[in-house]
């Protein structure tokens, strides 16, 4: 294959010896090598890209005794609630529900770059130029309904990476005007908050 | 009298490249695992976040149609945990039932009902109906075997026991949430879910 022949291979005839051709010591190994490398880049990649990839999540110190549970002050200003309802329904206002600031009464977004990244990084630009501190961000509040699922839950977290939203917190209370927003059965759950700040 | 052109032989000696590509080859074949089948296949939401999950010292939860089934790394772990959790539940397990649990993957049985899982062949687990971990407040195994092995790990490795979360896309709020707080409860505040890789969308 990648070998020329440069051995003389009819030699003189007539001389009346009888001579016995002289074999190749040579093996041709292109096509072994070529295999041994393909099966290396295979177990290369399998092993490598086989391992799960994951995102980590902090969730705060949840006390059992509520009084001990201290709540926080912020700046409405400052924070965007984002509510997960099903069939990947996305609704988000800005500041408090019932007094939105300019421009962020509730309104449907779309998953995706398009969507709520967009409205995140211009809200996150807008609330940088209002607090004037690089360590007063944005707050995003996440609250996934009942109906919302696992994959919605991944997708705004996801968001949030992207973005790099300095604070985020995922929240499981409901008021009915919220449940009303995501257009659901008014069974508004009252739990715990489980906030979850970003480390 | 014509000159003759000295021939020169095009071909390499590929010995030496052949004797290292084989060396990695072996290499990587031994270091590579056999992946074996799961025994609840669920389809992990993507995210462009790329961190990966360590191999050692973590339990995954799978969590798919409301079910939970329970895997944890390192076969002296695995063992340890069983052992608590017989001790726990008064379930009795013997040394072959240790060791299959041992190189067992994950499962999702009440401990009532694991040594039937146990006795089974591997290949036919997967036609056993597993019905999931109890997670409800009466009958909380899952809090038990996490609580457990977390015990056996900090027991064997010296170390925190880390919790990944695998959940299935398509699986509601409520029951993440449920297993969110199960480990809540245990003061378990730092977690990992499970993603599929997604590329950077511009």
């Amino acid at each position: 294959m990648a070998e020329l022949n440069t051995g003389d291979g009819g030699g003189k005839k007539g001389s009346g010896k009888v001579r016995s051709k002289k074999s190749n010591s040579k093996v041709d190994l292109t096509a072994m090598v070529d295999l041994a490398f393909l099966l290396i880049t295979f177990f290369m990649l399998t092993t490598t890209l086989s391992k799960p990839q994951s995102m980590n999540l902090g969730l705060p110190d949840k006390d059992p005794d509520k009084d001990k549970n201290i709540d926080v002050k912020v700046d409405e200003n400052r924070t965007m609630t984002i509510l997960l309802g099903d069939n990947n329904k996305l609704v988000r206002y800005v500041g408090l529900l019932a007094t939105p600031v300019a421009g962020g009464a509730p309104k449907d977004f779309a998953y995706g770059s398009d969507g709520i990244r967009k409205e995140l990084l211009s809200r996150k630009e807008a609330v940088l130029q209002y607090t004037g501190n690089k360590d007063k961000g944005m707050i995003v509040i996440i609250k996934p309904s009942k109906k919302s699922n696992y994959r919605n839950l991944v997708d705004i977290l996801d968001e949030m990476a992207i973005v790099n939203v300095p604070t985020y917190a995922i929240v499981n209370d409901f008021t009915p005007e919220e449940t009303k927003l995501l257009g659901e059965s008014a069974s508004a759950e009252k739990t715990a908050p489980a906030a979850v700040p970003n480390p | 009298m014509a000159i003759k052109m000295k021939k020169k032989s095009t071909s390499t000696d590929m010995t030496a490249m052949c004797d290292v590509a084989f060396l990695l080859l072996t290499f990587f074949i031994l270091t590579a695992t056999a992946k074996v089948p799961e025994v609840m296949p669920v389809d992990t939401p993507a995210s462009t976040v790329q961190t990966k999950l360590p191999e050692k010292d973590l339990a995954t939860l799978t969590v798919g149609n409301g079910k939970v089934f329970f895997d944890v790394k390192g076969k002296d772990v695995r063992k340890r945990t069983l052992e608590l959790m017989s001790n726990k539940y008064g379930v009795k397990f013997s040394d072959d039932d240790q060791n299959k649990f041992a190189s067992m993957e994950s499962f999702g049985v009440p401990i009532q009902s694991l040594k039937q899982v146990l006795d089974a062949k591997p290949s036919e687990r997967k036609n056993i109906i597993q019905p999931g971990i109890p997670k409800d407040s009466l009958d909380n195994q899952l809090a038990e075997w996490i609580q457990n092995a977390r015990l056996a790990n900090i027991e064997l490795q010296d170390k925190e026991l880390e919790i990944a979360i695998k959940g299935d896309a398509k699986e509601e709020y409520p029951v993440i949430k449920r297993v969110m707080d199960i480990l809540q409860d245990q003061k378990i505040n730092n977690f990992s879910l499970v993603t599929g890789l997604r590329g950077k969308e511009k």
